[in-house]
């Protein structure tokens, strides 16, 4: 049995970032106890809770209509750290329509919902790690963290990979957008290269002509340490 | 070599993507083996406050002590009627009950069984990095001798402590403070 590498400590964003106001009553303030990974940490849930469904990686097919906005296409791979891919794996992603408007009850953001968009969706890993979704563009919103603040385009995944401490939840982000810097969610990542690794590339291999355009995006978990622990 | 991808929030809008079902609180089916709990986790911030949207997930071993994954290689067969996941969203008191099996003993370090517990995740508007702790059961003996219990401070293991309910009987409560006098202990993994 082989324990999981411990993170890089700049890979990750800091917990309690002034910036991002709710980060400060919803987080501790006593340094985290480190311990030894046991069978308890590296074993962990394992794929569907529910079968996949024909449209579950399609989000512009789940309704009658097809929804607004830019149809994309995000793809790409579950890698671990030493690049073997994960394969087998639930990713959940969810997003905003078009027009920045979750479909959730809590978002009261006055764009449309659109009726034929409901913005969540699911795919399973391949054999090679491989993973598609079709969507729509999600569009930027606004938050009330600090004036005039807008959340930069992004879309939520959220993957298992093989153990407790694999889990991943995270946010992917579109190139070259202008609200990179105003957003103290992707800054709480201090270091401009982990910051990096959060935002997909456009990719014309996975576009497809005259339907939809294409990003590219690899996703790494963390991979097992080399020495094996003693059971 | 690669290195992980950051963390980042689940944010306040993930319930109608990943707490839809609400069956992912319902651990252990008709049949299951070993004593049922409920088992109520609530959510709390720094102030005391409520966390109305907040998301739980769980991983335990069956009553047996087997974990349904393959790294478990105890040769006994898990318990078909378990699953070992669960996952629930906080609703407007901060809390979320699960309905579950009193985990058995699972091997820890060195062949030395830990004393039973259930592995939390913790997620939240707020969290920008999910915090990861454990529940133990008030009273079990095994806690005296746990190997990642003597980790943490004595004045601090009340922290991790599910207890029973005073009134409902089967119903076993677990408070999660993130942040505060009262906060939980959170392990680096």
């Amino acid at each position: 049995m082989t324990p999981y590498r411990r993170l890089a400590p700049g890979s990750q964003p800091e917990r309690l970032h002034e910036a991002y106001r709710s980060t400060l009553q919803r987080n501790p303030r006593k340094p985290l106890i480190q311990i030894p990974q046991t069978l308890s940490e590296v074993t962990g849930p394992l794929y569907g809770h529910n079968p996949i469904g024909d449209t579950d990686n399609d989000l512009t097919r789940q309704h009658p209509g097809e929804p607004l906005g830019q149809r994309i296409i995000v793809a790409g791979r579950v890698l671990d750290e030493d690049g073997r891919s994960v394969s087998n794996s639930l990713i959940e992603i969810w997003q905003a329509n078009a027009g920045g408007r979750y479909r959730h009850h809590v978002d009261n953001h006055p764009a449309p919902v659109d009726p034929n968009f409901t913005g969540a969706g699911r795919a399973i890993t391949d054999a090679d790690g491989r993973y598609r979704f079709v969507t729509i563009k999600p569009g930027a919103y606004p938050w009330r963290n600090h004036s005039n603040a807008w959340r930069p385009a992004h879309i939520h995944f959220s993957l298992f990979g093989p153990a407790f401490v694999t889990r991943l939840v995270t946010q992917m982000y579109f190139p070259d957008d202008p609200l990179f810097p105003y957003d103290p969610i992707l800054q709480s990542i201090r270091e401009p290269q982990a910051q990096q690794r959060l935002i997909a590339r456009f990719d014309l291999d996975t576009t497809e002509e005259l339907w939809a355009l294409g990003y590219r995006w690899d996703i790494v978990l963390r991979g097992r340490a080399a020495t094996p622990f003693e059971e | 070599m690669l290195v992980a991808y950051p963390s980042q929030t689940v944010g306040p809008f993930f319930d109608f993507a990943l707490t839809a079902n609400a069956a992912l609180g319902s651990m252990a089916r008709e049949g299951a083996r070993g004593e049922r709990l409920h088992l109520e986790v609530r959510v709390f911030d720094g102030d005391g406050q409520p966390v109305p949207d907040a998301m739980i997930e769980l991983w335990q071993a069956d009553a047996g002590g087997k974990y349904h994954h393959p790294d478990d290689t105890q040769a006994t067969a898990p318990d078909p009627a378990f699953c070992g996941f669960g996952r629930l969203a906080t609703d407007n008191c901060g809390a979320c009950r699960f309905e579950t099996v009193r985990p058995g003993r699972v091997p820890g370090l060195s062949g030395a069984l830990q004393a039973p517990h259930i592995n939390v995740n913790v997620f939240a508007r707020g969290v920008l990095w999910h915090l990861f702790t454990r529940i133990y059961f008030a009273g079990d003996p095994a806690n005296e001798d746990d190997a990642i219990l003597a980790l943490v401070p004595a004045d601090r293991r009340d922290t991790l402590l599910a207890r029973p309910d005073a009134n409902i009987p089967g119903v076993w409560n677990f408070d999660i403070y993130l942040s505060g006098e009262r906060e939980t202990v959170f392990f680096d993994v």
